[in-house]
């Protein structure tokens, strides 16, 4: 009798267990596509932020590199998006990652010009204090923007850095190390682009469309 | 009739999920802090109610009691990642913004509350009717948390709004104070948690002065002081 019981109790999830997860996988099949263009579409806005559509004519999403370079933080391969103009090299576009912030690791994407300069700066991911922190978003704060147009040279390293460091760069009241983290790994990841610049042009291209 | 009127007056007063079962208090305080937030969750929590609601009724007579509790489960986790997938692909920034918030929705527990008290024992029509009740009168007070909140914590209204409803409602952001730097205490979890106590106190204090009114006419008629079980 319990038996019986059990076996048309285990008939009954399994039957539940199958049409709940097939109607997912209904769902799934047809949203694929169009999540697959959103994100294609977030990406393609992210990274047309920090580079003028001017400074290159291919299409980003579809050439990049990843680098294992200390310099670019945690949570390695960093993914390097690679900007031409008519053929030529015109930017990389880097993703790197700073451990020193208030709370979590910072995100970020720089994109730097062949002459070394960068043309933008911003935070993708991060989990500052809101209110404090998070003026590092552009939503919040223009100070991101401080970055554009800034080139590192070696005896302006220095430069580079928030005022109470000696710098050039705007701490925020009562939150200086959110600001110095970036401003740190900013510089960190410029001074490692301008280095290895030819060779990171002259790697494999990883990325098929697929990869994001 | 009546009981689809007393089913509106359940859920958005008298048992209220948020304000008087106090259920779905994670989401609840963790994504008010804009009204857009707050009116997305809210109606993706709708959705899920509505759609659970409606799908539970409809199999309560082949489901043994022994097994209903898994097979709710799986039928509401079935429509939050449904819902979860629909939002990532229409609307993305939102979806961006809600986060980890989205998935939680299954552990809400007004939405298995719901199913278990009410939809497994009356039929669609009534139980989904109870799922937009009850669903809106959590994204009712939702809402008005989010208000709250935003208005004092950054001065503003609608912000983002243009997540949810696309481009064109960019123009409902209003600036209502301007501030150096936001008021951090209405912007962080505990600014939920007194804006919360507020809303219930508020509440209290009509529903006492309700009382106090009809008192001297119907002396013995009782408020119906319902609970989640109510409605058999």
């Amino acid at each position: 009798m319990i038996a019986q019981s059990m076996y048309r109790n285990g008939a009954l999830l399994t039957a539940f267990a199958l049409a709940t997860t097939g109607s997912v996988a209904l769902v799934q099949s047809i949203t694929a596509e169009r999540i697959a263009v959103q994100e294609k579409q977030h990406l393609m806005q992210q990274l047309g932020q920090v580079l003028p559509a001017d400074e290159y004519d291919n299409l980003l999403y579809l050439d990049c590199t990843t680098s294992n370079a200390p310099e670019l933080g945690p949570g390695s391969p960093h993914i390097i998006y690679r900007a031409t103009k008519t053929g030529e090299p015109s930017a990389l576009l880097v993703r790197h990652v700073t451990p020193k912030g208030y709370s979590g690791n910072i995100d970020i994407l720089t994109a730097i010009k062949s002459d070394g300069s960068i043309t933008g700066v911003r935070v993708t991911r991060h989990e500052e204090t809101p209110g404090l922190g998070d003026k590092v978003e552009l939503t919040k704060s223009a100070w991101i923007l401080s970055f554009n147009g800034m080139n590192i040279h070696k005896d302006s390293a220095k430069q580079f850095a928030v005022k109470k460091d000696g710098g050039q760069f705007d701490q925020f009241t009562g939150a200086t190390i959110t600001p110095r983290a970036v401003v740190g790994s900013v510089k960190q990841a410029v001074m490692y682009t301008q280095q290895n610049f030819t060779a990171l042009f002259a790697a494999d291209n990883v990325c098929n469309g697929d990869t994001l | 009739m009546s009981q689809v009127k007393t089913l509106f007056k359940e859920g958005m007063w008298v048992n209220n999920p948020a304000l008087v079962q106090l259920l779905g208090l994670c989401p609840l305080l963790a994504v008010t802090s804009t009204i857009t937030n707050a009116l997305g969750l809210g109606i993706a929590t709708l959705l899920v109610l509505v759609g659970s609601n409606i799908t539970v009724s409809l199999v309560r007579n082949w489901v043994p009691k022994d097994i209903r509790i898994p097979v709710f489960v799986m039928i509401i986790a079935a429509f939050v990642t449904i819902i979860q997938l629909l939002m990532n692909a229409y609307t993305f920034g939102l979806y961006q913004s809600l986060g980890i918030f989205i998935p939680l929705i299954v552990t809400n527990c007004a939405i298995i509350g719901r199913a278990e008290a009410f939809a497994s024992k009356n039929n669609a029509l009534l139980s989904a009717w109870d799922g937009v009740m009850m669903g809106l009168g959590f994204a009712i007070v939702l809402v008005v948390l989010g208000t709250m909140r935003e208005l004092i914590g950054q001065g503003t209204l609608f912000d983002g709004a243009d997540l949810l409803l696309g481009p064109w409602a960019a123009n409902l952001r209003i600036e209502i104070f301007e501030f150096d730097s936001q008021f951090l205490v209405a912007i962080l979890p505990p600014g939920a948690f007194l804006g919360m106590g507020l809303l219930i106190a508020a509440k209290n204090v009509i529903d006492a002065q309700i009382k106090a009114k009809s008192a001297p006419s119907t002396e013995s008629e009782k408020a119906p002081r319902a609970r989640v079980t109510s409605l058999t």
